[in-house]
Formats: structure tokens, sequence, C-alpha cells
């Protein structure tokens, strides 16, 4: 089985979800529709053999409707094949389909995301923040949040200050002459 | 039996030195009314100066500070990879007990100096708080690394920016991370600043406070 097996096969099934298809350098991407996201993710695992999730990951389009895109990395070891399955949702109803019950890898991800991003997950075991507290009031990872941080204040459990920028954010110049232009310093906005 | 006399400058002359149960008078007779020469006796056996040596006269500010500054035992608050060189420094090649700061306590209520190795971010900075809280007075702090005394390289909504927002630090260690010699020479700088406290005003802060409240 191929790439192109797995695509044609996906193409196939869901001739109305699968919206488009992306080949890069070898690594292949399926847009898909939100409403058939599960069943794609569920004839993944069950026919095409991707049986391990290898991460889940969203994006913030901030300006474009939809908002939100979430990327799903699978893989299957029996073919040693990877797949990129990718789908987006607007702002108002920031809520994809839990995957958890396909692989329970999901779980864990599926919080990340939440948490750093705001995004939901509707049918998820215990879908709570993992990295920051409970009553954290913001989403970290979205655009608008900016890079120093917010103060927030939740007593007895923990608080955050915005952070000194000071000039910053430090940026690094790949491509200049010398090192001095070249390392991470201030360098103005 | 030393049968000599001690000679004190002074001019008096004590008798000469007898152990009581060597005293065979003591153990028939009736029990001797106690004499001058008796209590020059016994005080000339509770003291002995050729194996007890010389009276120190002395501060209290510096007796207490030298035993304070001598037995460091450090709270290991490791958070991150400022731990590794913590820990380093505590094993042979660097060997922190050279110092008297070996005695590693993970209990708070057992040690002197929090040593905060690591970066502190928002969601531990209340447990380090807590840690420190439960720590008896006279307490030090040691911000080991620059992490632990600015945030460091994570300018972030994450990390706290220093540990000093919440605890007052006594010694910065500079350094991503620093080196085992670094934390050594911090810990040593710590002592000198012991040696020129006032050991009872300066640190019974809560004492004080609670006092005053």
């Amino acid at each position: 089985m191929t790439h192109a097996d797995i695509v044609a096969a996906l193409k196939e099934k869901f001739p109305s979800g699968v919206l488009s298809t992306l080949e890069f350098r070898g690594e292949h991407t399926v847009m898909v529709l939100k409403s058939s996201l599960a069943a794609v993710l569920q004839e993944c695992r069950d026919s095409l053999g991707f049986e391990a999730l290898i991460d889940i990951t969203t994006i913030d389009q901030m300006g474009s409707d939809p908002r939100f895109e979430i990327v799903y990395e699978l893989y299957s070891y029996t073919s040693n094949l990877s797949l990129r399955i990718k789908s987006a949702t607007s702002e108002d109803e920031a809520e994809f389909p839990s995957v958890t019950s396909v692989w329970p890898a999901a779980n864990w991800h599926e919080r990340e995301a939440y948490d750093m991003m705001g995004v939901r997950f509707s049918g998820h075991p215990e879908l709570k923040r993992i990295l920051m507290w409970e009553g954290y009031p913001f989403f970290p990872l979205r655009k608008e949040f900016p890079l120093a941080g917010k103060a927030s204040e939740m007593p007895d459990v923990a608080f955050t200050d915005a952070a000194p920028l000071q000039g910053g954010p430090f940026i690094t110049s790949p491509g200049a002459g010398d090192t001095v232009t070249r390392e991470p310093r201030a360098k103005g906005a | 039996m030393n049968t000599g006399t001690l000679e004190i400058p002074g001019g008096l002359i004590l008798p000469p030195r007898q152990h009581p149960s060597q005293d065979g008078l003591r153990l028939t007779g009736e029990p001797p009314v106690p004499s001058l020469a008796d209590a020059q006796t016994a005080a000339s056996m509770a003291y002995d100066s050729k194996i007890e040596g010389n009276v120190i006269f002395t501060r209290l500010d510096a007796s207490i500070n030298w035993m304070r500054k001598n037995s460091l035992w450090p709270m290991p608050m490791g958070l991150a990879c400022c731990a590794i060189e913590l820990m380093a420094a505590g094993a042979s090649r660097f060997d922190i007990s050279r110092f008297g700061m070996e005695v590693m306590r993970f209990s708070p209520r057992q040690s002197d100096v929090m040593i905060v190795a690591g970066t502190v971010t928002y969601k531990m900075a209340l447990a380090v708080k807590r840690i420190y809280d439960q720590m008896a007075e006279p307490k030090w702090v040691i911000a080991m690394g620059a992490c632990a005394s600015s945030g460091g390289m994570y300018r972030s909504y994450a990390v706290l920016q220093g540990i000093d927002r919440l605890l007052p630090v006594d010694v910065y260690i500079s350094g991503c991370p620093p080196r085992p010699e670094a934390l050594l020479e911090g810990l040593m700088r710590l002592q000198r600043k012991i040696e020129t406290e006032h050991s009872f005003v300066a640190q019974k802060k809560e004492v004080l406070e609670s006092l005053m409240a």
C-alpha cells in the first residue's frame, strides 16, 4: 500500500468529506470536512492500518474564517507510512469530535490542545487543562495572547505576571554577515 | 599517684588532685563536711585545662554566626537542569562537604538554606514559597542560575521572572547552568554574609512579626 492508494481510498469512501489533498516533499496531507472528520479518522484506524496517533496540534489562523485548524499526525507500523489529516472550524463553534475512543493516546493530546488553544473536544472523558492550572483564564497559544503573557491571580493556587520584554522579543538573524548581527537580540519592533 | 601541687599565677596553691573513689576515708567514715579545699579539688577536676584547652572570650554574635555558617544544611529545590550541577557539587569530584554543607535535607524543617536550582514556573511558584515558609528561622535563599535569578531565557507567560519576586534572596549565582565551583563560591559568599549578620536582630523576622501582630 502506498500513499496514493490511501488517498484514493479516502476520496472514494468520502467523496464529499475530503476537501483537498496535498503532497509536499513526500508528506501527504488530507483536508477533511469537520462533519466527516470522526468517520475519516475511524476509517484510517480500522481499514487503512494507521494504528498509531503520533500527535495532535492546532493552528490559529487569526483573521480568517474558519479560524482554528486541527492536525492529526498518523503513522502505520505495518506499511511504514505517515499521513496528515487536517480539519478546520470557526471560532464560534471551536469544537472537534474526540478520538479518544479510536486512539487512547489522543486523551492527553486533546487536553493539551484545549489548554493551549481553547479548542474543545466533544466526547472527551476528562477535558481539563493539562499544563496550566484549572482556573487559568487565558489560552496562551492563541494569536491575540501577547508573548509576555498577562497578569492573573488565583489565590492559593498560582498567579502570573507579564514578563518584562525590554525591547524584545529576541530575534535571530540567521543570514546576517557577522556573528554580532546574527545572534539573538532585541531588534526593535 | 600524682602528689604534686598545682600552682596558679595568682599565688593560690591547690592541693594535690585526688579522685574521690581513691579516697578511702570517704568510703568508710561519715560524709565529710565540704570544705573549701574539697570544692577546689572538685573544680580542678571538672575543668582540666590540659585536656579541654583554654577559655575563649568572644562576642555572642560571632560565636553564633560561626556555628551557623559552618553547618549550613541545604534544601535542594531542584527544578531543572541546574539541579544536575547541584548534584555534581555534592558528588566526590567537587565535594561540597569540605565546607560543611553536604547534609542535603529533603525536609524543609531541617534545612537552613534553600538552593533554588532551576526554572520556577508559575505553577510551581507557590509550592516553592510554601516550602520556604516551612523552613525554620534562621534561613537563607540562594538563587542558582539565570532562571531562578531572573527568569533566564524564558521571557514567557509561564515562568516566574526571578524567585526574588517571592522570596528574599541572599546570593545570586550566574550561569546557565552554573558550574559546581560557582555554587561552592556562592555558598562561601553566603558564609561570609552570615559572619557579618546580627544573629538575633536580623534573623528572627517571623518571630518579630508575630510579636508585632
